[in-house]
């Protein structure tokens, strides 16, 4: 009898428990927000930066993906594919959210798999093929303390849906840059062999990183970041020499396009398949 | 390369869920330190919404009961019905009991 207390507070729970077999609970992210534009709100300007937002998401999530199977180990390559899930899932509402405000009522697939490579919006350090993990980890915690830095700021956004959106993707981004910045602190004050890769993938990061800085003026913090992780890690910070271009102009580099194929490959072969 | 998995030492993972009461035995996994192990458990044990709390512990710290103890450890409390306390009405109020 004094058991049936016990499973009573276990089993109180929500409606749609039976579908899962142990996790419950789960959180619709936009549930009550009003999605209607703000009178105050550019709905354009709205749109691009959605768009900008969710083009680093879904590139970034696509080249983590490619760590499944590939990965050190099984359990980094879980938390890789959980970070790359938790990029597509603020795509996907991004998306969303673009195709409601620039008045095409474009849907999230319109946007991930009916655009070529010049229309994308993402940074080139997004599209670059993964390398070694010490690349990807270098990659990862630069444009996870940039994310982060950005979204923390557009929790603030007039336009409610944005920032919902964004007070959602800061839980994420957090866990995602201190996941990289352990692993950058792990390698650099590691072997000589770790320090040497990590050596290596900050000077091929590092002429990326001008895209980042020039639209949104989130740079000192994210420098600071940066600073604190490669001092703990035992790295001297990368020299500056930015590339010219920009993937935020459309201007993206030969690896963008083969990886956008295989991305859209079986939406665009079955234009109204269902899955 | 040194430090291959094998080398890596083995952790016993607990979960404490939403509604649950108290951490329970999940199950192991590999990682070279305290905080990767913490960092493993909740990428592999808590990525269907179900923790809220997560312990590690190397599992060569923790002391366990073995099989040829069964008899002498559980055996003797087969028969003291009177250990229960089922000679107690409870509240129905009264929850966690």
């Amino acid at each position: 009898m004094s058991d049936d207390h016990v499973y009573m507070t276990l089993a109180e729970g929500h409606e749609d428990d039976t579908r899962w077999a142990y996790g419950t609970g789960f959180e619709d992210p936009l549930h009550g927000v009003d999605t209607a534009v703000p009178d105050d709100v550019d709905a354009g300007e709205l749109a691009s930066l959605c768009v900008t937002l969710a083009d680093d998401a879904l590139v970034c999530a696509q080249r983590l993906a490619e760590w499944t199977t590939r990965a050190p180990e099984l359990e980094e390559e879980v938390a890789l594919a959980n970070i790359g899930l938790d990029l597509l899932g603020q795509a996907r509402l991004l998306y969303s959210r673009a195709g409601q405000a620039d008045g095409t009522g474009r849907d999230e697939d319109a946007f991930a798999y009916f655009r070529d490579a010049g229309d994308f919006r993402n940074v080139r350090l997004a599209e670059l093929p993964n390398g070694d993990f010490a690349f990807s980890i270098v990659r990862l915690l630069v444009l996870a303390s940039w994310r982060l830095a950005h979204f923390e700021r557009l929790t603030a956004h007039r336009d409610p849906v944005l920032a919902a959106i964004a007070a959602k993707g800061v839980k994420e981004l957090t866990y995602h840059r201190q996941y990289a910045a352990e692993w950058a602190v792990r390698l650099g004050d590691g072997t000589e062999e770790s320090h040497g890769r990590m050596r290596r993938a900050q000077e091929q990061v590092a002429p990326y990183l001008g895209e980042l800085f020039t639209a949104y003026d989130v740079r000192d913090e994210v420098v600071t970041v940066l600073r604190q992780v490669t001092e703990a890690a035992g790295l001297p910070m990368p020299v500056y020499r930015p590339l010219p271009g920009s993937g935020r102009t459309g201007e993206h580099t030969e690896h963008l396009a083969p990886l956008l194929a295989e991305l859209q490959g079986v939406a665009r072969a079955h234009p109204e398949g269902t899955w | 390369m040194t430090a291959d998995k094998q080398d890596w030492p083995l952790y016993e993972v607990f979960v404490r869920g939403k509604r649950g009461l108290n951490h329970v035995h999940v199950g192991s996994l590999h990682a070279a330190d305290d905080r990767m192990a913490l960092t493993h458990a909740r990428d592999l044990y808590t990525r269907r919404n179900e923790g809220v709390s997560i312990w590690v512990v190397r599992s060569e710290h923790i002391a366990a009961s073995t099989r040829d103890e069964k008899d002498p450890f559980f055996e003797p409390s087969a028969d003291k019905v009177y250990r229960h306390p089922t000679f107690y009405d409870i509240p129905e109020d009264v929850p966690h009991i």
